[in-house]
């Protein structure tokens, strides 16, 4: 119907607050990664350019090992928490209210709903009475109570991507005598992707940010990056840290980049 | 053996097929679920039973002993220096202060995060989740160091400022850090890929032959907006709420960190019972109460959501 | 499906983590405050006497004790604060381990030995010590800075501009002092001037927070009430500042070494308080924290930088007026706890 002068996607001012947005996140990222430079040892005070701190963080076994320990814990608490997400969330949605439907939501969204300090301590009480019991003090409790709490975050992008998915695809590829399975694996899965992909990014950073609950759960030796952070608040910050940032950040660039050459030949 | 009701189907439901539907679903859950107790419910129940306890001289509580104390104390307190019997307005102001914060964080978030979460889901399809993850990449840095990378940014030495004060702008730095606008920014800061990302997944899937059909019936933008999309993208518009809004109510390291600390949050209030105030019993009756109420809006939502979108036709 | 075996190959790194091997010797868990040991000294013992030491961190004293009275956490040492020492032995969770008969105890400063919280030291050893008083930065203010009434009357000059430690027993403590009263008093018309005063006060200052030495680089803060040795490192980053000690009185901290009774390793722990009892050790603990120690002849190893800082000695007319703080019965500190959450609300 006639020729439109614009384009149908973009809405006014959109793209400008977008990228607006994205402008002030990176702000003070550049910042922290400017100063992970620094040859002074204040994380305020530019004092000239130095690449001492990586030196510092690559001599530093302990952050090494407290960073090394978040990404491993990430990684296992944020896959586990969304293979059980998904199958919740597939469970769930787009079904008509069925008793224990509203149990189920609660229970799953539950660990978002109480300050993270109270999870901890009762967390520490349990544990602790079964560490004294088994003798057992490894990192499966972290991991437990990680995936545990990243669930609801990575249910919550799915489901919602799930509600807009329009289930007469998969009524099609039943008529067409597909396998349950078979349907999830090749028409259900692939559209659910964006959701998976958002639910398990979720997850992943809730994880490796979490510092109440692994201060209180964590055993001897078991330190992470933010508890071992948490340590310096009082006493003093050195740019050490921002190196140890700079290093994940261009770890996560990196992940991009090669996800996007990966993503560009599927595609031709 | 099917894993989904396709809800407008209703001719051929035999009571066994009923029943293997409902044994699927519980299967499904049934992963999730028991980690959820395992480690989250089942641990809150213990902190239930201690709500009802006497508290422990150093901490604790004295195991056994039951009082209705720790629950009293949440709404009303006998007043430090006199004795009398009054309402817990610390607890109420303190209340009302995180509440306010976790309102204007979400509503912030949200003006901020649809336009973004839009933008992303409108890019060409190869690039969408390169964009995905450029929202995420600066949450792989901790938040306590971006949080410091906050405050370098809006100091009176900051980087704003400096830029403001060198064009000329303003002749003496503007205070920012330890105001309430700085620790808006930093929850935003903090929250924001919880909006983006649920509103994200739901808007990739938005069908622009309908919003092109909206155009066609010469509808203005604002109301394709309006009366198309917005209520397409709705889920992923309250999962995002959700996802920022519940979690604020708790935060307490940002609004420090950036407010100053001088006044009580409710994750500060809470954490301090479980720390130097020893007051166990206090601190989990307060938890639970916020939860619950939480979770009364929450389970709202499910009933009104599930109701009228069950299974798109 | 490389994510598959990738996934499996951390569940493997996951689980074989848990289990811990000592491969040396013997093994050590030190529960410690957050940058409080020294790497340098930890390597040393780990090598003299082949011992495997991990060090876990704690950023205050309740969350230590929550964690160790739930049991079941594997450390064998932990360094609570003076006032806390007490309340570790009532619960019954230290080990008396007599620190008073080992090798090095002769090493000790006398001063340190018959403590209010553990007399005679039969189950703690000095780790370091330091007070909480006045930072003011000089170029700023030029008046007396050796009063509390720098954040409690704040002169006009440093106005928006004070940060104040959010340590409720240090403030508390100080300004009990300041307005003529005795720590752990019960005197409820008292204590309402007392709380009056800091909700007084409190609109004057910036901030409540840790992290003050960069802000005095930057120039944020003009004054705070905070610890001596970051005042120290703050005057290293900016020349103006002094560290002032409130003469109506100010708090003196410690934190000492002890062996927790449920520990594993007991020989290795009594291995390790004796080795911090020595000079050239205790030396390395204080140069790497920037708090003195309480160990004699210590000084002959550590830094000129360390050795001549004003802050870390205390000058003879204020040595009455500082005071450690004593554990107040559980009442008065519940009292204590809610007048401070009516100041922060």
């Amino acid at each position: 119907m006639g020729n439109r002068h614009f384009n149908v996607r973009t809405l006014p001012g959109f793209g400008f607050v977008a990228l607006l947005t994205f402008f002030l996140l990176y702000l003070p990222i550049c910042m922290l990664v400017i100063y992970a430079f620094n040859s002074g040892d204040s994380i305020v005070q530019w004092e000239g350019f130095s690449l001492r701190w990586f030196e510092t963080a690559l001599n530093n076994e302990a952050v090494q090992e407290a960073a090394g320990r978040s990404v491993l814990i990430a990684v296992i608490a944020a896959t586990g928490a969304t293979i059980c997400a998904t199958m919740a969330a597939l469970a769930t949605t787009r079904v008509r209210p069925y008793p224990g439907l509203a149990f189920k939501y609660a229970v799953i969204n539950q660990p978002l709903m109480v300050p993270e300090i109270v999870t901890a301590v009762a967390l520490l009480i349990v544990f602790s009475k079964i560490k004294v019991w088994t003798g057992y003090s490894g990192l499966t409790y972290l991991v437990l109570a990680h995936t545990a709490f990243c669930i609801p975050f990575a249910y919550l992008p799915i489901r919602a991507r799930l509600e807009t998915m329009d289930s007469g695809l998969e009524a099609a590829a039943a008529d067409l005598y597909a396998t349950p399975w078979k349907a999830f694996r090749l028409i259900t899965l692939p559209l659910l992707r964006p959701g998976i992909i958002a639910g398990f990014m979720l997850a992943f950073v809730i994880s490796l940010d979490d510092v109440v609950i692994t201060e209180f759960v964590k055993s001897g030796g078991q330190e992470t990056l933010p508890t071992y952070m948490l340590g310096q608040l009082r006493r003093s910050i050195t740019p050490e840290i921002n190196a140890i940032a700079t290093v994940f950040l261009a770890f996560s660039v990196l992940i991009v980049t090669a996800f996007f050459f990966t993503s560009r030949k599927k595609s031709e | 053996m099917t894993t989904k009701t396709d809800a407008t189907n209703t001719t051929n439901t035999l009571p066994a097929y009923q029943k293997r539907e409902a044994l699927n679903r519980w299967l499904l859950s049934l992963p999730a679920l028991s980690i959820i107790m395992l480690a989250a419910i089942g641990p809150l129940l213990i902190m239930l039973m201690y709500s009802f306890m006497v508290k422990g001289d150093y901490g604790g509580v004295k195991l056994w002993e039951f009082s209705f104390d720790g629950w009293m104390n949440v709404f009303l307190q006998r007043d430090i220096f006199d004795d009398t019997l009054g309402f817990a307005d610390a607890h109420l102001t303190i209340f009302w202060r995180s509440l306010k914060l976790s309102i204007l964080t979400t509503l912030t978030a949200l003006a901020f995060g649809f336009p973004t979460a839009y933008f992303i889901a409108t890019r060409p399809k190869h690039t969408r989740e390169i964009w995905v993850f450029l929202i995420t990449i600066p949450f792989w840095a901790n938040l306590l160091i971006r949080t410091f990378a906050i405050q370098e940014v809006i100091r009176n030495e900051g980087i704003i400022n400096n830029t403001l004060l060198a064009v000329g702008i303003i002749d003496s730095p503007i205070q920012m850090l330890y105001t309430d606008g700085a620790i808006l920014f930093g929850m935003v800061y903090v929250y924001l890929p919880l909006m983006v990302l649920p509103l994200y997944a739901s808007m990739e899937k938005l069908d622009f032959r309908l919003v092109e059909a909206g155009y066609d019936l010469y509808a203005t933008r604002w109301k394709v907006l309006k009366r198309i999309i917005l209520p397409m993208v709705k889920p992923g518009m309250i999962a995002g709420c959700i996802l920022v809004f519940i979690p604020s109510l708790g935060a307490y390291v940002t609004p420090r960190l950036l407010g100053g600390g001088k006044n009580m949050m409710l994750g500060n209030l809470i954490e301090s019972q479980f720390g130097a105030g020893r007051n166990w019993p206090l601190g989990s009756a307060i938890s639970i109460t916020l939860m619950l109420v939480v979770m009364f809006a929450l389970l709202f939502y499910v009933r009104n959501v599930t109701r009228s979108g069950a299974g798109h036709g | 499906m490389t994510k598959c075996k990738l996934l499996t190959a951390a569940v493997a790194l996951a689980l074989s983590a848990g289990m811990s091997t000592a491969q040396a010797e013997g093994e050590l868990n030190i529960f410690n405050w957050g940058d409080y040991t020294s790497p340098e000294m930890i390597k040393k013992f780990e090598e003299a006497y082949d011992v495997k030491v991990t060090i876990t961190d704690y950023d205050s004293n309740d969350t230590a004790l929550t964690k160790i009275k739930a049991g079941g956490h594997g450390f064998d040492m932990v360094v609570p604060s003076a006032n806390y020492v007490p309340i570790f032995v009532k619960e019954g969770l230290l080990l008396e381990a007599r620190p008073d008969q080992m090798e090095n105890f002769k090493n000790v400063d006398e001063q340190w030995i018959d403590v209010a919280w553990d007399k005679g030291r039969k189950y703690t050893i000095p780790w370091l010590w330091g007070m909480v008083g006045i930072v003011v930065d000089t170029s700023k203010y030029k008046g007396d800075i050796n009063t509390a009434a720098i954040f409690l009357d704040p002169p006009e000059e440093l106005i928006g501009k004070i940060n104040v430690a959010p340590e409720k027993n240090d403030v508390l403590y100080t300004t009990i002092r300041y307005l003529g009263g005795e720590w752990c008093t019960d005197d409820k018309v008292f204590l309402k001037k007392v709380r009056d005063k800091l909700v007084e006060a409190k609109p004057k200052w910036i901030a409540m927070d840790y992290g003050t030495i960069e802000k005095f680089a930057s120039r944020d803060y003009a004054a705070a009430y905070y610890w001596n040795g970051a005042a120290m490192r703050s005057r290293q980053k900016n020349s103006d500042v002094r560290f002032g000690y409130p003469k109506d009185g100010f708090p003196f901290f410690m934190d000492s070494l002890a062996i927790l009774k449920d520990a594993k390793n007991v020989d290795n722990a009594k291995l390790f308080m004796n080795f911090v009892m020595e000079p050239e050790n205790a030396a390395m603990v204080s140069e790497f924290a920037k708090y003195s120690n309480g160990i004699k002849g210590s000084g002959e190893f550590m830094s000129e930088e360390l050795k001549t800082a004003p802050e870390l000695t205390v000058p003879d007319e204020f040595k009455k007026a500082g005071g450690f703080l004593d554990s107040c019965s559980p009442e008065i500190s519940d009292l204590y706890t809610r007048i401070w959450t009516d100041i922060n609300k």
